[in-house]
């Protein structure tokens, strides 16, 4: 890149003198300064630092698939059954474009959750990364509600079903639940006026929203500067050239190595579109090959992989005082907890390298009993899964609210004064 | 950094991942383009459509819808027939050089058979529907004066066309009425859209 | 509150209903179709045409789509799979209307383009050979894998219709209740030996799987070739991240 003593130089060449051209009106070589030749990253980021990367990809992937799809999908009760169908066989090219955009909305989960594990691991959620964490607390949550918008909109009969279980959540609430369903729906049914306003709502609202908040969460993460498998501040070891001594240039170390991630991550990706992108009906169920059928229930109402976590621990919460609300309730809480993370956390520590064996424990635990609640959510409700589910819960919050002690207790190690291999 | 950097190592590394990444995309893009191309379903309406012309009566048209478009099919009767040619010299392209047809449709009654003339209605001005006002001389609406020799008017900026579809000179429409592929099944049905098929 | 308790019970109810036929239910065969089998799939689809597409349409599939993965010329096409005044770009309808469907059969028969992704080909090889006498029906048929359907035993005249075989279990109070344990071969014999009639549902249920996604061996075909390039961009890209990565210490 042309730095500004070159582009002052009259015997510049003109690739040199352009580029100061745009630089006098636009801080473009200051912006790829600021955020890739002279960010300085920690030099010791291992596989788990991949997935940053790879959410941005899957977000243009999704956005461009998205885009594309919109201008053969038909948002009416009458036809978007068949417009889907109508891609899937006489769009030329429409089956992979539309295999690439519902196997990417799985990816773009499998990222997230990878990555928002990564930060309990190394503590990237904590002083000065709460704003930070919290934005992306706020990208998944608009994430899931995009995901929940765009599944109704195939039209076939789990994603007519499975909207109307979680829109019915919000008809649990007390006195104002019925006309808030209502409201929802614009209509006494998931009618044709509920899919045009959530595909609106998938189409616009949430992407601009999610846009936003991404840009929002990388400059937060480039004024503070990015975390490290070791958890210390690269910051306070500075040499001489005031450059972090175990930093390096973001570019074009990191862009080298998350080039090669995001070929690694696109041979598994072309794996699940080209050669099984239902995944055995986890991406894309079964029942939802049969058009929706407002008279017909599915056998087994689930929804979709990524969401089950959460859906096993509303079903785990029983109803009392002749209401429901207490499950959908706990539903958000599980959800909300995760905002306050950072405060949740009292270790003197950041990184999982230097916690006490109380930590490790409980985020394994932590770990697993994601995955089972997530199995769980899968699955009927019947026993062994309603118990497992309750279990599953009352794990899940006893992680988050007994943290402020377990992380207290817990016997530490010191953080190295500069990272570790 | 480091004095063993092997630069040209790092180069021709760089550029066979660039490269490499660079066809990716570019393949990648093909998919997304292609996807703009008629459909299967666009191209099922856009196929051929066969017309029964055994009722259209010597003299008269018929006005079908193709691809979008309208195709006027004119019965020509042997006295039209003989019309065609008289003013070539007022015309602005009558040997349909300029003009868009197929070449079985190149010549002056600009047909494959020259009692039925298959063209389609869009004026070659602006794309209003032609009329057809076959009768020579003054017109009742008064649009057409005494010398007026039968043929298609274009009502929205008075283009004139001769009964083969050829357009005058000094008009506003540059050329000739455009002449869709088409065939003849039989002797009774057109199929528009379809070219005849070459004998061998 | 009670939308979703009324639901919840519906979903309950539902689940019962299919875990007692489940376990009640029919154990599914292996279809062992094979979609890459052109002439499986050519015959498949001129039984479809004959003994199908009466009562069910192919509202997604163009015959012109078939003409292209099957390798039919137009002829072809027209003389085995088409009626006429049809045109070759038109999709694979019914003549029976839903109204006529309704009407004869209390329900008008389900579009078969998406059949066997939505309940996979086992369940319709199954089913297609699971038709049994039952006196008591309308039709005087039965089936094993969807009791009380209202199709017909359209395949009797090749398989002969197969007569149950019921165990009488005690239930508690001392009743009694007919459980089908198996079928077995009736009085009236069809036009097929078991095998050649198994062969003839395994073509037909090939060809519904083809038709539920026309694309499936294009993309298969083009997966193997995207992932060679890809691995090969990879690891252009690993030795460069190694080249680069030997500046740090």
């Amino acid at each position: 890149m042309a730095d500004s003593k070159a582009a002052a130089d009259p015997g510049a060449g003109r690739f040199a003198r352009f580029g100061a051209w745009i630089d006098a009106r636009f801080p473009m070589t200051k912006m790829w300064q600021e955020h890739a030749a002279a960010y300085y990253a920690p030099k010791n980021f291992n596989f788990w630092y991949y997935f940053g990367s790879l959410a941005l990809f899957v977000l243009a992937l999704q956005i461009v698939t998205g885009i594309f799809l919109t201008m053969s999908y038909k948002p009416s009760a009458e036809e978007a059954f068949g417009s889907v169908e109508y891609i899937m066989r006489d769009v030329e090219w429409g089956w992979l474009i539309r295999y690439l955009h519902s196997t990417g909305a799985s990816a773009f989960f499998i990222v997230v959750y990878l990555h928002m594990f990564r930060a309990l691991l190394y503590g990237s959620h904590r002083n000065p990364r709460e704003l930070l964490w919290i934005l992306g607390v706020l990208i998944y949550v608009a994430l899931m509600a995009e995901a929940f918008f765009g599944y109704l909109l195939p039209w076939g009969n789990m994603s007519y079903w499975g909207a109307q279980v979680i829109v019915s959540l919000f008809g649990t609430f007390p006195l104002i639940g019925d006309a808030l369903i209502e409201w929802i729906r614009g209509d006494y049914f998931m009618s044709d006026i509920t899919l045009n306003r959530f595909f609106a709502l998938h189409v616009v609202a949430l992407p601009l929203v999610l846009i936003f908040l991404v840009v929002a969460h990388l400059l937060a993460l480039h004024e503070v500067g990015s975390n490290n498998p070791d958890g210390i501040e690269i910051k306070k070891a500075k040499g001489p050239d005031g450059r972090p001594l175990d930093g390096i240039p973001f570019h074009p170390y990191y862009t080298v190595k998350d080039v090669f991630g995001l070929g690694v991550f696109l041979v598994l990706f072309a794996g699940v579109v080209f050669f099984a992108p239902e995944l055995g009906g986890l991406f894309l169920e079964a029942p939802n090959f049969e058009p929706a059928n407002p008279l017909l229930t599915p056998e087994h109402i689930a929804p979709v992989w990524y969401f089950t976590p959460y859906y096993a621990i509303l079903r785990a919460v029983p109803a009392f005082l002749n209401t429901q609300v207490w499950g959908v309730l706990v539903l958000f809480a599980a959800v909300l907890l995760l905002f306050f993370v950072p405060w949740l956390d009292r270790a003197p520590v950041n990184s999982i390298r230097y916690r006490g064996p109380v930590y490790k424990t409980a985020l394994m635990i932590f770990a697993a009993d994601f995955i089972m609640l997530g199995y769980c959510g899968l699955k009927p409700a019947v026993a062994p899964f309603t118990m497992m589910s309750v279990i599953g819960t009352i794990v899940y919050f006893a992680f988050f609210l007994l943290m402020p002690w377990y992380t207290r207790i817990d016997r530490t190690r010191p953080e190295p004064a500069r990272v570790t291999k | 950094m480091n004095e063993t950097i092997d630069k040209g190592r790092r180069q021709l590394l760089t550029a066979a991942t660039t490269l490499t990444g660079a066809v990716g995309v570019a393949f990648a893009a093909v998919p997304f383009l292609a996807s703009w191309k008629p459909s299967a379903r666009a191209k099922a309406l856009g196929a051929p459509v066969e017309i029964d012309i055994s009722k259209l009566e010597p003299g008269g048209m018929l006005k079908i819808e193709w691809r979008g478009k309208p195709v006027l099919v004119v019965h020509r009767t042997p006295e039209m027939i003989g019309r065609i040619g008289a003013d070539d010299s007022l015309l602005a392209d009558p040997g349909s050089n300029a003009s868009r047809q197929p070449e079985y449709a190149r010549n002056p009654e600009r047909a494959i058979r020259p009692e039925y003339l298959v063209l389609l209605g869009v004026c070659t001005h602006l794309g209003c529907l032609p009329q057809n006002r076959f009768t020579p001389g003054a017109s009742a609406d008064g649009v057409l004066t005494a010398s007026w020799p039968g043929g298609f008017f274009c009502p929205c900026h008075g283009s004139t066309f001769d009964l083969s579809g050829r357009v005058y000179a000094g008009v506003p429409a540059p050329t000739n009425l455009e002449i869709p592929p088409y065939s003849f099944a039989d002797d009774n049905h057109i199929v528009i859209g379809l070219d005849p098929v070459k004998e061998a | 509150m009670n939308a979703l308790a009324r639901l919840a019970a519906a979903a309950a109810l539902a689940f019962t209903a299919a875990a007692n036929a489940a376990t009640a239910g029919w154990p599914l065969q292996d279809a062992d179709t094979d979609v890459g089998n052109l002439a499986s799939l050519q015959r498949g689809a001129r039984n479809f045409v004959n003994y199908c597409l009466g009562c069910h349409s192919l509202q997604y599939m163009r015959y012109s789509q078939i003409a292209e993965d099957l390798a039919l010329t137009e002829d072809q096409l027209r003389a085995n799979l088409m009626f006429t005044g049809m045109r070759i770009y038109d999709p694979m309808l019914s003549a029976l209307s839903a109204e006529q469907g309704r009407s004869w059969f209390g329900n008008a028969p389900p579009d078969l383009s998406l059949i066997t992704r939505s309940r996979g080909p086992d369940y319709v090889f199954t089913f297609l050979g699971s038709f049994y006498e039952d006196p008591m029906r309308p039709a005087g048929v039965n089936n094993a894998v969807l009791p009380g359907t209202a199709m017909l035993h359209v395949l009797a005249p090749l398989q002969g219709l197969q007569r149950p075989r019921f165990e009488t279990i005690a239930v508690e109070g001392g009743k009694e209740i007919q459980h089908l344990v198996g079928l077995e071969p009736g009085n009236l014999p069809g036009d097929l030996p078991e095998a050649a009639f198994d062969s003839f549902v395994r073509d037909t249920v090939a060809f519904l799987e083809y038709v539920a996604e026309p694309h499936r061996a294009r993309r298969e075909a083009l997966g193997v070739w995207v992932i060679l390039f890809l691995l090969m961009f990879t690891a252009f890209a690993w030795f460069l991240y190694k080249e680069y990565w030997k500046d740090v210490k």
